[in-house]
């Protein structure tokens, strides 16, 4: 779920109060803002995506983060490099090349059809008949 | 909310009195609807719950897709094993359909610059199979903007507005942004493309997926199709819910104390299984660790939480869990027998998963190609068939909407309580998942009081939107989907019923579905259980 938004990274552009599909956040008269409603987020992650300055982070996990956890923690998140993690691998931003060039989703989709299949075919005898 | 106004709420969309074409919903399936729509010479609306180009399982995650190139037997061949896979109640015609129009979007996808990969066996060539989310959606937004489609963000659908003759003229709903405004919108034919239900059960992408667009199709009187197929589960690390299954194909799994599981790869009602008798731990170390990579740039939303989490994948055991995503990655939905995906109420179409997906993959899921693919296509015969559309005289227009909506009695019911009660019948994978017809029976009997208590009313939300029409969009998703299952006293496909574990040759059919109060099942004409050679 969303943890944190960045007071310093923030430029009040609301973007992310447009975008989040959920509808997670409220913005002030400046267009700052806030976290309002973080038990609806779905943790898909589309608000750091879309977030121009990288002020947003979303904790990978389907409840929110306990109190002291280093995952609410800004300036534990910042040095580690978590702000604007996922914009920079789908490479969005100035000088960036679309991660989806380096898709190889085709290597995968190619071994798996090699696999058994994941659920139970029809028996036999419903199968072919000449 | 003194002092406090929305940024959004300075710059409102006008919204159109009456358009040709109106779309529920901004996902692949809408946008593919709007674009085809708007190419008819239609004036086009597409309203989205949320915000169109994140909205729906697909933006959030990537989407492989039922590629098959034209050359040699390929497509014959993809087209009989899905046949046989899917219990064999597909619809051979609309594969081939199907197919053929992915192959001819994902080309014009190109040509509007969606920066495609490298092909990694033709050299010189991009690969065109794959469609990452976000890169996907933010394309799909500005093509429709850029033909003319009036874009409404954040503002659901609530209800259809039917005709005297019963025909759907129309949609309202409200901002949820602007303090629930109402808006009302007349069409000459509505797609309603609102995804499908996956209950708020958190998997990646669904929660915006309550399956309201069913619930408002079924109250002028549409019916369904496959609702006993609703039991996909993706798997995800057991602290988030990041459904994204294929990487799992590296996996070994074992137990807390480290006994591995003789569980296969992806292997899904093995792994289920093993799930409900105790906690399960996987480790990608099947994957070679030249692949790492290239799993990485493939999936990068796959190992973003397990970088966040400081756990590594290819060498650490992590926790998993099953989490359902019911008809999203099910094929249960709106039927759609008519030409361009009409539903059975004139002016009415449906697409993507909110639509029966049983024609292109019968009874097991869709997620990870086919219904990618669906999306495309059958939102585009639905756009295209709308603007085709030739309404008779419009006249009086009355909204159909009900339970969730227009309370009929003494409120009696909170919205939280509602979905706690609905997820703890059809989320855990021992009632679900693995069913009997006494677990059957038993959930029924929760549910029907609770559909009841709906219908009366609930208590209003603390927080702007619908959410009490979400609440009784999933209790009749959960009441269709057991009805159903109850009438297949067999196993097939993703249906799974302890009491009845074999296939039975003689229920090679499909079951329709229709009604909210009263729910009718029908056993649809018998199939051919046979693949034309």
């Amino acid at each position: 779920m969303i943890e944190v938004i960045s007071e310093a990274r923030c430029i009040d552009c609301a973007i992310c109060v447009d975008v989040c599909p959920t509808n997670v956040f409220d913005a002030d008269s400046r267009g700052r803002p806030s976290i309002a409603r973080q038990s609806d987020c779905q943790t898909c992650f589309l608000c750091e995506a879309h977030c121009p300055t990288d002020a947003l982070f979303v904790a990978p996990l389907s409840g929110p983060a306990p109190e002291d956890s280093p995952l609410r923690d800004e300036e534990a998140l910042a040095r580690e490099g978590r702000f604007g993690e996922y914009r920079g691998w789908i490479g969005w931003g100035h000088g960036r090349s679309p991660g989806s060039r380096a898709d190889r989703n085709q290597v995968f989709t190619l071994r798996l059809r090699a696999l058994p299949p994941p659920e139970p075919v029809v028996p036999e005898q419903e199968g072919p008949r000449p | 909310m003194t002092g406090r106004v929305r940024r959004s709420a300075r710059r409102p969309v006008a919204v159109p009195a009456r358009v040709d074409v109106l779309v529920l919903g901004g996902g692949p399936a809408g946008t593919w609807a709007a674009l085809a729509a708007a190419a008819e010479g239609a004036s086009v609306a597409l309203v989205d719950k949320g915000w169109c180009g994140t909205s729906g399982a697909a933006a959030a995650g990537g989407n492989n897709l039922w590629f098959v190139p034209p050359e040699g037997e390929a497509r014959e061949r993809a087209i009989e094993t899905r046949t046989r896979e899917g219990g064999f109640l597909t619809d051979p015609r609309r594969m081939a359909a199907a197919v053929a129009r992915t192959w001819d979007a994902v080309h014009e996808l190109a040509a509007a610059g969606y920066p495609f990969p490298d092909d990694e066996h033709r050299p010189g060539e991009r690969y065109l199979g794959s469609l990452q989310g976000p890169e996907y959606m933010r394309l799909q937004r500005r093509r429709v903007r850029r033909a003319g489609v009036v874009v409404v963000d954040q503002s659901p659908a609530t209800e259809l507005l039917g005709d005297d003759d019963g025909a759907v003229v129309g949609a309202a709903g409200v901002h949820r942004q602007h303090g629930n405004a109402p808006w009302s919108i007349g069409a000459g034919a509505v797609v309603v493309a609102t995804g499908g239900c996956a209950f708020l059960s958190g998997a990646l992408g669904c929660n915006v997926d309550t399956g309201d667009g069913a619930l408002m199709a079924a109250e002028v009187g549409a019916e369904l199709s496959g609702m006993e197929f609703s039991n996909q589960y993706g798997t995800a690390p057991a602290f988030g819910a990041e459904t994204k299954g294929l990487m799992y194909q590296f996996a070994t799994y074992s137990r807390a104390d480290g006994t591995e599981l003789d569980i296969g790869g992806m292997g899904r009602p093995a792994l289920q299984r093993a799930m409900v008798e105790g906690p399960v731990y996987a480790r990608l170390d099947r994957a070679e660790p030249e692949l790492h990579q290239k799993m990485r740039w493939s999936q990068p939303n796959f190992f973003l939480p397990f970088d966040k989490m400081g756990v590594d994948p290819f060498r650490e055991r992590f926790g998993v869990r099953a989490v359902l995503e019911g008809t999203v990655r099910g094929t249960g939905g709106i039927a759609v027998p008519g030409e361009g995906c009409a539903t059975t109420v004139p002016g009415l179409f449906a697409a993507g998963d909110a639509a029966s997906r049983e024609d292109i993959t019968g009874g097991i899921t869709g997620g990870g190609s086919h219904n990618g693919a669906w999306a495309i296509s059958s939102g585009s015969w639905a756009g295209t068939a709308a603007a085709r559309h030739r309404p008779r005289a419009a006249g009086r227009a009355t909204p159909a909407g009900r339970a969730g909506l227009r309370p009929v009695g003494r409120p009696r019911g909170r919205y939280d309580d509602v979905v706690a009660a609905v997820q703890s019948r059809v989320l855990p994978l021992e009632l679900n998942r693995f069913r009997t017809g006494a677990s059957l029976r038993e959930s029924l009997a929760v549910l029907d009081p609770l559909w009841e208590q709906v219908v009366d009313g609930l208590a209003p939300a603390d927080r702007p939107g619908t959410h009490s029409r979400q609440a009784a969009a999933m209790v009749a998703h959960a009441r269709w989907m057991y009805s159903a299952a109850l009438a297949r006293p067999e196993s097939r496909a993703m249906h799974l019923r302890g009491d009845h574990p074999d296939t039975d040759p003689a229920q090679t059919h499909r079951l329709r579905v229709r009604g909210l109060d009263d729910i009718a099942v029908i056993a649809d004409r018998p199939r051919e259980a046979v693949i034309a050679s």
